[in-house]
């Protein structure tokens, strides 16, 4: 309950402003978020969810102004996103780690080239002092053995950890995961989740993580934002959700944590796909 | 519900919408130009990754180079005798062969060799890394993707498209050479003296600027249609998407080195 209190206090450093954006020409329009208004407090974790193609990749893809929404603005702090450009949008990104739905590992290079490049080309580090860190975190997530391979000679699972090991080497203050932990086991999905809460409470950064373990990542979250059909609902507590009268909500907490919604919140930890 | 455009004026809608594409294409494309070549003076300069692409754009089409050199310089061999030689004006042949080599068949033919061989692969690799959303990855590590990717193949292609059209014309003089001195029998002597007195520095920078044009226009036309794979119109998606973009590049850079020979050797000459 505490944690709920403070994530309704904390400052925001993201916040949309009545953003709309929708895909299709003229004739066939596709709106993903429609006018919708929500913010990330700082420090915190925030979780974005939602079925299927309503729009949670986009809405990280507009946070780091890779898309550009047809109105509203995106502000993180005071910067507003939508209007930046060039080299402001290169240094806002600088504050970011990343890791794409597809991971969107580079393909020509390995698996340490590839979490080795931000630290080559943005820091100062001595070939050296980079493959001490690459290899320390490729340990962390059981990737050691691996180095040498190349993207298309992992599996799924394997793919997203080597993305996640990529978002961390700088050091982010905000991390933006879509669905870290599909196609990991439910050991591996809990391992990862424990080593968010870790590095985050180590580096205090802001999360906002796109996820489908519900209710397993509603442990780690401060907030949670629901997509659907273009319109957000924010929840500051799991209760929050469970005691929703909105029709959608209450399908949406039936179908996803239905022991939880029993009333057996106690186990809230172990229930898994 | 958007209204309806009436019938009657749908062509001209469509039209409307195929002008505002292609400027805005036009635009795209220029812009493109302008980021990769500010891209070559931005630090820090990937050294590794230019040898890497001068070695795959440069010295990996040399053997293309030297076969299509040598044949197309024994055809003109051939040829040249051939018209020539009704007007007993075989001693001209050295001169036909250099002057069409280093002016025009040089500079073309190795243009559009390195399109089909090098531009091609670009547009391809350049066009998976953007669907599979590895350049947005590079923007996000705030990568400049200019820099990092577009910049290195557009240096490599500048110097090496020069050179190998070089190789071509030397190679392409020697097939005369084995075709019209060595086959037909025409005097060494005169062959090469025919091609000393005529071929001047003229000709020889008109080649030079042909091809330093031709690799400006096929690294450009080829990279650029790659990295705006999403964006072109009726491309469709993912790896039909790159296939069809590629295509269109090879063609479109074919086709638009052809053209700016002509403009070229218009202005030139
Ligand atoms: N580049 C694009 N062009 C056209 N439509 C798009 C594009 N990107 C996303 N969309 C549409 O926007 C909607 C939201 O997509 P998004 O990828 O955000 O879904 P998602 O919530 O992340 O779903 P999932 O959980 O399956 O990843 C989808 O209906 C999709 O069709
Ligand atoms: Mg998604």
């Amino acid at each position: 309950m505490t944690r709920s209190i403070d994530a309704k206090t904390s400052e925001p450093v993201i916040r949309f402003e009545e953003v709309t954006k929708s895909f299709g020409d003229r004739r066939r329009r596709h709106v993903v978020l429609n006018r919708v208004s929500f913010s990330i407090p700082r420090g915190r974790t925030t979780v974005i969810a939602g079925g299927s193609g309503q729009g949670k990749s986009v809405t990280l893809k507009l946070i780091l102004g890779l898309m550009r929404p047809d109105s509203g603005h995106i502000y993180v702090d005071d910067l507003d996103v939508t209007t930046l450009r060039g080299a402001e949008l290169r240094s806002l990104r600088t504050r970011f780690g990343v890791l794409f739905q597809g991971a969107a590992l580079f393909d020509s290079l390995t698996v340490f080239e590839n979490i080795a490049l931000p630290l080559r080309e943005r820091t100062r580090l001595s070939e050296e002092e980079i493959r001490e860190r690459v290899m320390a975190t490729l340990r962390q997530l059981e990737l050691d053995g691996h180095e040498e391979k190349f993207p298309a000679q992992l599996s799924g699972g394997m793919k997203k950890r080597v993305g996640l090991a990529r978002a961390l080497q700088l050091d982010p203050e905000i991390v933006l995961f879509d669905e870290p932990t599909t196609g990991l086991d439910p050991v591996m999905t809990q391992e990862i989740y424990e080593l968010f809460s870790r590095t985050q409470k180590r580096l205090g950064y802001t999360a906002v993580i796109v996820s489908h373990d519900i209710p397993k990542v509603f442990d780690l979250a401060d907030r949670i934002i629901l997509l659907n059909r273009g319109e957000v609902d924010v929840f500051n507590d799991i209760e929050e959700i469970v005691h929703s009268t909105k029709p959608y909500i209450r399908e949406f907490a039936e179908m996803t944590m239905g022991e939880l919604f029993g009333g057996n919140s106690g186990e809230k930890g172990c229930a898994d796909e | 519900m958007p209204e309806e455009t009436p019938l009657l004026l749908r062509p001209f809608a469509a039209l409307g919408d195929t002008v505002l594409y292609l400027l805005t294409d036009l635009g795209r494309m220029g812009i493109y130009l302008f980021a990769s070549l500010l891209g070559v003076f931005r630090r820090p300069f990937r050294f590794g990754e230019l040898v890497k692409q001068l070695r795959f754009i440069g010295a990996g089409s040399i053997s293309v180079i030297f076969f299509t050199a040598l044949s197309s310089g024994m055809v003109l061999g051939l040829q040249g005798y051939y018209s020539l030689h009704k007007f007993g004006a075989e001693g001209m042949l050295g001169s036909a062969v250099s002057l069409t080599l280093i002016m025009e068949l040089g500079p073309i033919l190795t243009a559009l060799m390195v399109t089909g061989r090098a531009g091609s692969a670009m547009c391809a690799e350049i066009g998976i890394m953007r669907i599979s959303e590895q350049i947005d990855a590079l923007e996000c590590m705030a990568i400049d993707p200019f820099r990092y990717l577009i910049s290195p193949k557009l240096l490599a292609t500048l110097i090496s498209v020069p050179l190998l059209t070089a190789i071509f014309d030397v190679v392409g003089i020697f097939g005369g050479y084995l075709a019209g001195v060595k086959l037909m029998g025409v005097s060494s002597g005169s062959y090469f003296n025919g091609m000393m007195q005529s071929v001047t520095n003229h000709d020889i920078r008109l080649g030079i600027i042909k091809s330093f044009v031709f690799a400006l226009l096929l690294v450009w036309i080829c990279s650029g249609r790659g990295y705006f794979v999403q964006r072109i119109r009726g491309a469709g998606f993912g790896a039909e998407s790159v296939s069809k973009v590629t295509t269109q590049a090879v063609v479109l850079s074919s086709i638009s080195v052809l053209i700016f020979d002509y403009l070229l050797t218009a202005i030139l000459l």
